[in-house]
């Protein structure tokens, strides 16, 4: 996808809109990619966005259940919180990769 | 005497069984193998067994019949494993000490985790096919179905063989088709995922298979619920799919005693934290994880099994030695995709290449065509069984290795 705009930087991203580098990622940047991405975040939302960077950087491998069990939110918060798919869009918010669904 | 404990009996431990009494000194190694249940099931052939292609007897054989002479079996439960002073307790208070364990567990459906599930209409109308018994209820109503809405469902993202659900869906439409029904049926393939499979190029030709064989897809649903009065799945966001038949995958999870033993992953699945290239447990450096029972991200699957096999076979003998364990597990997976009418597609793929068009090259067969869908993958598939009763259960080397070749493969 088109690399995002900010703060006079280029932020590559790819294809499905995941940052290339998720050490570029900053909490105003997660604002942004929430924005275009109709979500508001609050205080909620940062702390599961933390929760997945730090599992990431663990090299930790992301599940709904994974999230479920974090103590931070159930399933069907973590819904309302990131609605359509929340592990997905909750990880572009993050700046992490796209998680793998394991096949 | 030293020690090599097995748990479980499956297509992976059985396989390592006989893979190590042909490695490991007889004066200084015993080697035991525990499983609670006696029959062994041929698992890729439950996919057959609704739609009356192969009869029960096809697919089940006795464990102990695939035990060779030198290996001690034992036939009972495993309560827990004490990693921490190298035992293992078994349901009769019986002890084993070892000084390698190999966990081959695997994983099983547990329908109780999703609310409605094995409720009233379990066994009724809802039915899954990754069991035996699922299986063969599962034919008895196929028999005499008349149609309307049939619902196949992924409960989970992460699940036992992922091709299987849409080989069902696919075998579906030809039966009914070949019963004269399929205008009174309709399908509708219910997903977690974002797409009929998670590699793109798979997937494309997938849909497109799909689309031919005028089956719906609803991807993105994660099922809260199932209600069983008004027939309908819930999803965590509120959708609604009804059904009139509905084929489950349910949850799919590791072996209740990993929980008991603290060895589970942070997910609550019970599959065990692996070193995805060595094949060593990340909690105990004695301990080694093959086959279904590890949280690898390569796909849960007797190829799969049989791949990680090789390198683990390797990495025993480099971990008695005292040297690095060097060999490699590539997340090599290869599978068959039945799609109906005798014709069927061939998948290769690893952790970095997603399955590409081209060429595989099948010693003795000749090259098979990869993403494509034909006659000579179903024969192939078909001859698996064999491959897998008298070679693969046997520890005998198939010839195809075990890191995935880009031999033939297009990348363009």
């Amino acid at each position: 996808m088109e690399p995002i705009l900010f703060n006079g930087l280029t932020i590559a991203t790819d294809e499905g809109g995941y940052l290339k580098d998720a050490k570029q990622w900053s909490p105003d940047l997660a604002v942004k990619i929430a924005a275009s991405l109709r979500i508001d975040l609050t205080e909620k939302h940062f702390q599961l966005i933390h929760w997945l960077r730090e599992k990431y950087t663990e090299g930790v491998p992301l599940t709904i259940r994974k999230v479920a069990n974090s103590g931070i939110v159930d399933i069907k918060q973590f819904y309302q919180l990131f609605p359509g798919g929340p592990l997905k869009n909750a990880a572009r918010i993050a700046g992490i990769p796209k998680p793998v669904s394991c096949i | 005497m030293k020690n090599l404990l097995i748990l479980g009996a499956g297509t992976a431990g059985t396989m390592m069984a006989n893979k190590l009494l042909h490695h490991l000194d007889k004066h200084e190694w015993n080697i035991t193998i525990v499983d609670k249940n006696e029959n062994h099931y041929y698992q890729p052939g439950f996919l057959f067994v609704p739609f009356g292609v192969y009869e029960p007897h096809d697919i089940v054989k006795k464990k102990k019949d695939f035990i060779p002479h030198g290996v001690h079996f034992i036939l009972e439960e495993v309560k827990d494993i004490l990693g921490d002073v190298n035992k293992v307790e078994l349901m009769s208070g019986k002890v084993l000490s070892y000084d390698i364990l190999i966990i081959a567990t695997g994983a099983e459906v547990v329908p109780e985790e999703m609310q409605g599930m094995k409720d009233r209409l379990w066994y009724k109308d809802i039915f899954d096919f990754y069991t035996f018994e699922g299986a063969v209820k599962l034919s008895e109503k196929l028999k005499n179905w008349e149609g309307g809405k049939l619902v196949i469902q992924l409960s989970e993202t992460l699940i036992k063989c992922p091709v299987a659900p849409l080989e069902f869906t696919f075998l579906a439409d030809a039966f009914f088709e070949e019963k004269g029904i399929r205008d009174k049926v309709e399908i509708t393939y219910v997903t977690p995922l974002s797409g009929a499979f998670t590699k793109p190029k798979a997937t494309a030709m997938l849909n497109q298979l799909l689309e031919e064989k005028r089956i719906n897809v609803v991807p993105d649903f994660y099922t809260m619920s199932i209600d069983n009065d008004r027939k309908v799945l819930i999803s965590y966001e509120g959708n609604e799919v009804p059904f009139d038949l509905l084929v489950t995958v349910p949850v799919n999870k590791g072996d209740r005693m990993i929980e008991e033993s603290g060895l589970s992953d942070d997910d609550g699945l019970n599959f065990v934290p692996t070193d995805k290239y060595t094949l060593q447990s990340k909690k105990f450096e004695n301990v080694f994880v093959i086959g279904d029972a590890t949280n690898v991200p390569a796909s849960k699957a007797g190829s799969v099994a049989h791949f990680e096999g090789e390198i683990l076979l390797e990495n025993i003998l480099h971990y008695i030695k005292g040297e690095p364990l060097s060999a490699k597990f590539d997340g090599h997976s290869n599978c068959f995709i039945e799609t109906g009418h005798g014709k069927a597609a061939l998948i290769d793929f690893n952790y970095d290449t997603e399955p590409l068009p081209g060429k595989f090259p099948f010693p003795f067969v000749g090259p098979m065509n990869l993403l494509e869908v034909n006659h000579a993958n179903h024969l192939g598939k078909l001859m698996f069984k064999w491959v897998y009763w008298h070679m693969l259960l046997t520890g005998k080397k198939l010839p195809i290795p075990s890191h995935m070749s880009m031999a033939g493969k297009v990348t363009a």
